[in-house]
């Protein structure tokens, strides 16, 4: 392993806590911005800590014969899976453990979300719910090969599916610049798989808020806390995969890699609330007969500067 | 501990795994239960596979291709198997495949 | 020759196994049609960690993320063609049980007395520093055959499971001289036509 994860440089359990905590700061970011994109500045850094508090506190109601059990696992799974996404994204440099297959871990992580979120509205045994299961499974077919095509772009460059080497790929090129649409494409996914903005669909308010419909109290927190998280790791991820992560002048690493992040949360949050959420029948086509080829044409491009040494 | 015995610890779940999903195939009567049968047996391959790996020939690459093909395997019954049960249904609505014995060569 | 696996990963390796059993046994037990598929996705995802602590990260990886995506898919079908999805009342819908049963249980004992009764070759052999750069050099060298033997499978499987799964050909899209000018489809789709 060339280099040294978070968790060997600062021993592990406070490496867990760091990336914890770096997670539940992006999810509060990412809750803010949106507070200020959608009213105004007023109250925008405290109101994401008032209502998590009034959350925590509120009591659970439930439906009538609840498959209990799935539905709590579905609850849990949302954001354990936006924390263990991060664990592959680049904190300080470092990512809490390095693997030689990071990207695929990633793209597992948000794979699982499949599961969980399906559980999320199989759960309470609710028509509302499961409809909005069903919906998030439809947008995932839609968007899933374009993700993975975009992330295995940026591998295909770095010639390496470790963050931390397609980081240090970009060290004389951001890759945003030679492969923007695999960039478009892992953002717009990173809000396809939170089920945020344009691809709200599955939490949408025709059917009475969907997956989140009948959640309450600690189950709610945790779900939209996890959708929150996600969006933070995945603009951490943007960031690192394509915006050259810590890579700046004068400032420290970190905090350009932080100032990257935030550009992109906020670029995310403006333009995606400035959408309306698209009908979830309407994306499988789209995905497949518009990204799919375009994200392989953009593979190709990067392959054939690849051969030409373009990034050696 | 000695590598075989990890080895034959490993090999035995993979083989408990084998005879659960042998059971199920053989015994459930609807077509997806006995496509999660047949996907269990399978699950077994690919922890066979990659003790194998470990355990026996690490320095080639000849046993992570066989897990590579068991998930490519997978990948294949799941796809058939819904097709054909989608099939089925269209033509007979049904789902179970004792009704289906009539198709027996 | 001694393992040179840790404590800790023999000790998760054992109970990752004894999980995937249990699992896959409890994909058979349960009545609910939800809680079996994801009693199996349990088994893989168990399967996947022994994978994780015999560092072979990327088919670990790999198998979480498709057996994932598989066992979504799978809970759709169930719940689709499975009466009694949720498991409310209690049935069982086997034939041959006893039969099945002792297939199941001999082909296990036939397997664990070979498994422990073999001298196995455990040598002393040099492990890759990366086991995923291994597995992709022999994808795109040695191996490159099995991987285009793959690919020519899978794409056979797509047209054969779409020509199985569809009921509508282009008669029922274009009418019967092939004449109209869009297509009459059940769901439009996101593209203008």
């Amino acid at each position: 392993m060339p280099e040294q994860t978070l968790a060997e440089a600062w021993g592990l359990a406070r490496a867990v806590l760091g990336v914890v905590g770096v997670g539940l700061v992006l999810g509060l970011v990412v809750a803010a911005v949106d507070r200020v994109v959608v009213f105004g500045a007023s109250g925008a850094a405290v109101e994401p800590i008032r209502s998590s508090a009034r959350l925590l506190v509120e009591q659970r109601r439930t439906t009538l014969a609840p498959d209990r059990l799935l539905w709590r696992i579905g609850c849990v799974a949302v954001p354990t899976l936006a924390l263990l996404s991060l664990a592959v994204v680049p904190v300080a440099g470092r990512t809490l453990w390095s693997t030689s297959a990071d990207l695929v871990w990633f793209n597992a992580m948000e794979a699982l979300l499949w599961a969980a979120v399906w559980l999320v509205g199989w759960g309470p045994n609710a028509v509302h719910a499961l409809t909005g299961g069903y919906r998030f499974l439809a947008q995932g077919l839609a968007y899933e090969l374009p993700l993975m095509f975009a992330l295995i772009t940026a591998g295909l460059a770095a010639g390496s599916l470790r963050t931390t080497d397609v980081v240090a790929a970009q060290e004389s090129l951001w890759f945003v610049v030679t492969m923007p649409v695999a960039f478009v494409v892992f953002v717009a996914s990173a809000a396809a798989f939170a089920f945020w903005g344009p691809f709200a669909a599955p939490a949408a308010a025709d059917i009475a808020g969907g997956v989140t419909s009948e959640l309450s109290g600690v189950d709610r927190l945790l779900v939209e806390a996890g959708r929150a998280v996600f969006l933070g790791a995945s603009a951490a991820m943007a960031a690192a995969l394509f915006l050259g992560g810590d890579s700046g002048p004068w400032l420290p690493g970190p905090l350009w890699h932080l100032l990257k992040t935030l550009a992109v949360v906020a670029a995310l949050v403006w333009v995606g609330r400035r959408m309306p959420v698209l009908r979830p029948d309407r994306t499988v086509e789209v995905g497949w007969m518009v990204l799919v080829p375009l994200t392989l044409l953009q593979a190709l491009v990067v392959a054939v500067l690849v051969l030409n040494g373009f990034y050696a | 501990m000695t590598a075989e015995m990890v080895l034959q610890i490993v090999l035995t779940v993979a083989a408990g795994l084998i005879g659960v999903g042998l059971f199920g195939a053989l015994s459930q009567q609807t077509i997806v239960m006995v496509m999660m049968g047949l996907e269990l047996v399978l699950n077994g391959v690919l922890l066979a596979g990659g003790a194998a790996w470990y355990f026996l020939a690490p320095e080639l690459p000849d046993a992570q291709m066989l897990v590579v093909v068991a998930l490519v395997v997978m990948a294949v019954e799941m796809a058939m198997g819904f097709a054909v049960t989608v099939a089925f249904y269209r033509a007979r609505q049904l789902d179970m495949i004792d009704m289906a014995s009539d198709l027996r060569g | 020759m001694l393992s040179d696996l840790s404590g800790w990963a023999i000790t998760a390796v054992a109970v990752l196994g004894v999980l995937s059993v249990a699992a896959g046994v409890a994909v058979f037990v349960v009545d609910s049609m939800a809680r079996a598929t994801f009693a199996l996705l349990a088994s893989f995802l168990a399967v996947a960690g022994i994978l994780l602590a015999l560092d072979l990260v990327y088919l670990a990886v790999v198998t979480a993320l498709m057996m994932t995506i598989e066992m979504a898919i799978m809970a759709v079908f169930m719940i689709m063609f499975m009466m009694n999805p949720a498991g409310l009342m209690p049935m069982t819908m086997v034939h041959n049980a006893k039969g099945s049963a002792g297939t199941g249980a001999g082909a296990f004992v036939v397997l664990v007395v070979g498994i422990w009764t073999i001298d196995w070759p455990t040598r002393d052999t040099s492990r890759p520093a990366d086991s995923t750069r291994q597995l992709g050099e022999a994808i795109m060298g040695s191996h490159m055959l099995v991987m285009l033997v793959i690919g020519v499978g899978l794409f056979a499987t797509i047209l054969a499971g779409t020509v199985l799964a569809t009921a509508r050909g282009r008669y029922d899209r274009f009418g019967a001289g092939l004449t109209a000018q869009r297509p009459d489809d059940p769901v439009p789709g996101g593209l203008p036509r």
